[in-house]
């Protein structure tokens, strides 16, 4: 049954790009030479008039024109409008739902698997991927533009989802409050220079605070036990979430602390928000320490309108909306042809080897990582 | 129609979701309990809230006897302000919290506050003072004070008088508002994450682990139904409880004396005040920090919210409009509900009676997870998939609401006296008429009091509304305060806390003016 489903998805996919890339041709024979794996080649092969079989998708008539729901996390924001433009083109409306933090958003959405609240996804990342994919919440979509995004971000190779945008979690730094030089590397925050002064998230309820510790666990491999045991002994100081580090226990809010885990994309959101207003940014980001973190958008399975929802994703990852990206969310457009922000550009850095693991090496491992992490730092 | 309203939208979802959950795995149950960490979590789950309860009970006493028993200026204004902390969002207040304790040292040596288990006592009794000096106040202002009287002409001392002639009248509404105070701290989420610091947990923290965290199911129904079942012992315990002690008669009239001495009006000072503080701190710590912008004092935070801030998919005008409208729905579907169950559980058949006493008061003490989540799984066919519509929000809103309306309107239902009702009949008014004119007139002002709890639960968007898909469009100012406080920037900082203020402001004018229509107003405000 679910080998059934997953077919007639794939030749969604395969009509889609049919009815939707007629301008280029080129599109689908890319899917097959692109590294995709030869199990989608033999799925996506078979005779394309059994997509006849399948619901009337009167697509681009005006008489049809559907409604789709977009389901996103809480911090999704974009400007007045983005939307109307694609509703003009393809004549398909867009309604938002905003489902809660990206936790909550996948693990709704594995419990109404099949009988989805809205028809596509935006804001799962890669440690909460592997779990939505084993629960088959997607259904294939290649977009045509996906060859305009650097390969590194293609994490699924069967095109359940696409990726939208990325940054890094990083430690920061409040210049001004250092105890000493500026930290280099991972390394520095156990240097007992800096005792005291570094604030985490709990991985078990803040994102970042996950994000770090599977930054640590990407540098250090088996020997992160230890980085955490001496963490520990050098004063680090755990909160739930990031803004009661942020704004409890780091400078910016009054704390005492210098070092905090947030993003890359901090400093130029610290220059853009300044009051009053400032040339340059109060803190610097520790790039050793940037975890990669990707949001991907995807095809919800079970939705009614797979065509649609497919031609709304290859919007996400157009220029219009990719543009939009950078200061609403503050994070990074997926499409590298994109042009970024000025103060992107100035202040804005990305890690240029940032730390990543395999999703599916994640979700494998969250619970014992996780429960063995709770014993060394909150014993 | 209550019983209805409960079954569709809360115990149909609740039952589906741990039914779904057990069926996963149903040894998870057994596993579960047994673990030397859930013994922990339940221990403190259970030991923070009985203690957060006495916590509040002795801190809102004072201030409810002032109220209750003394006329003097401010004397509503008190009963409208305990209100507020209920609506403001938990990330604020605990930030304004580590304020006060950073401001008067006591985050060194022997007075370490942040991160114990004080702080989230301390906390607790800040967010539900409100209940005790609302739902008590008001039944106490509305007995008659014969017996006192003659307990002091017979000699008796005025602690005696209230040992012996009062508290036996007034317990079962003072039981009656511990037991909110209880489901709400056996509950508590955000306050023990935040303010109590990544060691502890309570059962609803543990809940959401597993579920969101973990994506474990099965091993969060099994804690869920753990939760659901203590909480059913203790609402069971607590009506046992509440029937077997024989309530008092309550008239109509506000008993309330003026305050003819210094003395006694010394003694409303220090009632009112003491509390008063621990209350007010926090709030004027918030209001000073939405003055203060780029180091100066200005309204800067406020006049900059006239216009959408880039990271708010609205205006912060819209986003207040839209508090109002789910909080004014909400509080009216809680007054409905909550008003027709507590008729049923005063007058209905015994068992019916039984029934939704417990059944209206359970949503309180259910998981957010459970909800929210049960929502999602079994409100999703037909006329009842209620997943997208605008109403799911203020219908689960109003589900939290209706427990504060029961509770503040039974204990009034039941003191009024059977003699007053046959009187009423054997003058030849109708049964309808009965419960019209006295049941509505008596129980009209604590109907009022719990409606105003249901709008402030609403404006605070607890729980479960935060798993359910909302349409961006809708955002609410907690919603809004959450995403400006989401993204570095002391600009956002600072019209996240104005928008705070403006929240706390609405809230107020709100309930004084619910306060001020409802019947008999005018000797109270």
């Amino acid at each position: 049954m679910r080998i059934t489903t997953r077919f007639f998805y794939a030749l969604f996919a395969v009509s889609l790009c049919a009815a939707a890339c007629s301008s280029d041709g080129g599109a689908d024979a890319d899917a097959r030479t692109n590294g995709d794996t030869a199990g989608e080649v033999v799925l996506a092969e078979p005779d394309v008039s059994e997509a006849a079989d399948a619901p009337n998708q009167t697509f681009g008539d005006a008489t049809d024109c559907p409604t789709l729901t977009l389901a996103t996390h809480d911090s999704f924001a974009y400007s007045d409008g983005l939307f109307e433009s694609f509703t003009e083109a393809t004549c398909i409306e867009v309604e938002q739902v905003a489902a809660g933090d990206a936790g909550q958003m996948v693990s709704a959405a594995i419990l109404t698997q099949g009988n989805p609240t809205a028809d596509v996804m935006f804001g799962v990342d890669n440690a909460f991927l592997q779990r939505a994919l084993d629960a088959d919440l997607f259904s294939r979509h290649r977009s045509p533009l996906l060859d305009t995004v650097d390969s590194a971000l293609q994490l699924d190779d069967q095109n359940r989802v696409t990726p939208i945008d990325f940054g890094d979690v990083c430690v920061n730094y409040w210049i001004d409050a250092l105890p000493g030089d500026a930290p280099t590397s991972l390394d520095d925050l156990i240097d007992p220079v800096n005792a005291d002064q570094f604030v985490t998230e709990n991985p078990e309820t803040s994102s970042p605070g996950f994000a770090f510790l599977l930054a640590t666990i990407a540098r250090y491999g088996d020997g992160w036990e230890d980085y955490w045991q001496a963490l520990v002994d050098n004063g680090v100081t755990v909160t739930a979430g990031w803004e009661d580090a942020y704004y409890g226990e780091f400078v910016a809010g009054g704390g005492e602390r210098s070092m905090v885990t947030s993003y890359a994309s901090s400093p130029p959101a610290e220059v853009l928000f300044a009051n009053p207003p400032v040339d340059s940014p109060p803190t610097g980001v520790l790039f050793d320490s940037c975890f990669r973190q990707i949001e991907f958008a995807g095809v919800l399975t079970g939705t009614e309108h797979p065509l649609a929802a497919g031609e709304l994703i290859d919007f996400m990852l157009s220029a219009e909306f990719q543009q939009d990206i950078p200061l609403n969310m503050f994070v990074y457009p997926a499409n590298g042809d994109t042009e970024l922000p000025q103060t992107f550009v100035d202040f804005g850095a990305l890690a240029d080897e940032p730390l990543i693991l395999d999703p599916a090496v994640i979700e494998a491992n969250r619970e014992a990582w996780t429960d063995r992490w709770v014993e060394i730092v909150l014993g | 129609m209550p019983a209805v309203f409960v079954a569709v939208l809360f115990i149909y979802p609740v039952v589906t979701l741990l039914a779904r959950g057990l069926t996963v795995d149903a040894g998870r149950l057994g596993e579960v309990i047994t673990t030397g960490r859930f013994q922990r979590v339940m221990w403190f789950t259970t030991w923070q809230a009985l203690a957060s309860t006495a916590l509040t009970a002795v801190v809102a006493m004072p201030m409810t006897w002032a109220v209750a028993n003394r006329r003097f200026g401010g004397r509503g204004l008190v009963r409208v302000l305990v209100t507020i902390p209920f609506v403001l969002p938990t990330v604020v207040v605990a930030g304004a919290f580590t304020a006060l304790v950073d401001r008067f040292g006591l985050d060194s040596g022997a007075f370490r506050l942040r991160h114990t288990v004080w702080i989230v006592l301390l906390a607790h009794v800040f967010f539900n003072v409100a209940v005790v000096v609302r739902t008590v106040g008001g039944h106490w202002s509305q007995l008659p004070r014969a017996p006192e009287e003659a307990a002091r002409v017979l000699g008796a001392g005025q602690w005696q008088a209230f040992r012996h002639a009062t508290l036996p009248r007034l317990a079962p509404a003072i039981l009656s508002a511990l037991s909110i105070v209880f489901l709400f701290t056996f509950t508590s989420f955000a306050v023990v994450l935040i303010l109590g610091g990544p060691r502890r947990a309570t059962i609803e923290t543990e809940i959401y682990r597993w579920a969101v965290t973990r994506g474990d199911i099965a091993t969060a129904a099994a804690l869920s139904v753990v939760q659901i079942a203590a909480v059913v012992a203790l609402v069971l315990a607590n009506i046992a409880l509440t029937r077997r002690l024989a309530s008092g008669t309550g008239t109509l009239d506000d008993r309330a004396v003026a305050c003819t001495t210094g003395r006694a009006r010394a003694a409303v000072a220090t009632a009112i005040g003491v509390p008063g503080v621990l209350l007010a701190l926090p709030v004027l710590v918030l209001v000073e920090r939405s003055f203060r912008s780029g180091g100066n004092w200005s309204v800067a935070n406020y006049s900059g919210l006239r216009e959408r801030v880039r990271v708010l998919p609205l205006s912060a005008v819209d986003a207040v409009i839209n508090s109002l409208l789910f909080g004014v729905v909400a509080a009216a579907i809680a007054m409905i509900v909550g008003g027709l169950g507590s008729i049923v559980v005063v007058h209905g058949r015994r068992s019916l009676s039984r029934v939704l006493d417990v059944a209206l008061l359970l949503p309180l003490g259910t998981s957010a997870v459970t909800l929210g989540f049960g929502i999602l799984i079994s409100l999703d066919r037909g006329i009842l998939d209620l997943r997208s519509s605008w109403w799911i929000v203020p219908l689960t809103q109003a589900l939290i609401g209706v427990p504060f309306v029961v509770r503040a309107v039974v204990p009034v239902l039941r003191a009024i006296d059977p003699a007053t009702r046959e009187a009423a009949a054997t003058l030849g008014a109708s049964p309808m008429r009965v419960r019209r004119e006295i049941d509505l007139r008596v129980g009209g002002r604590a109907l009022v009091t719990g409606t105003g709890f249901a709008f402030a639960i609403s404006l605070g968007e607890f729980g479960a509304t935060s798993f359910v898909g909302r349409d961006p469009d809708h955002l609410t100012v907690p919603l809004a305060i959450a995403r400006l406080l989401g993204t570095p920037g002391e600009l956002l900082r600072g019209q996240a806390m104005a928008l705070a203020v403006i929240l706390m402001v609405v809230t107020a004018i709100v309930v004084l003016a619910g306060e001020r229509l409802q019947p008999g107003a005018g000797s109270v405000l």
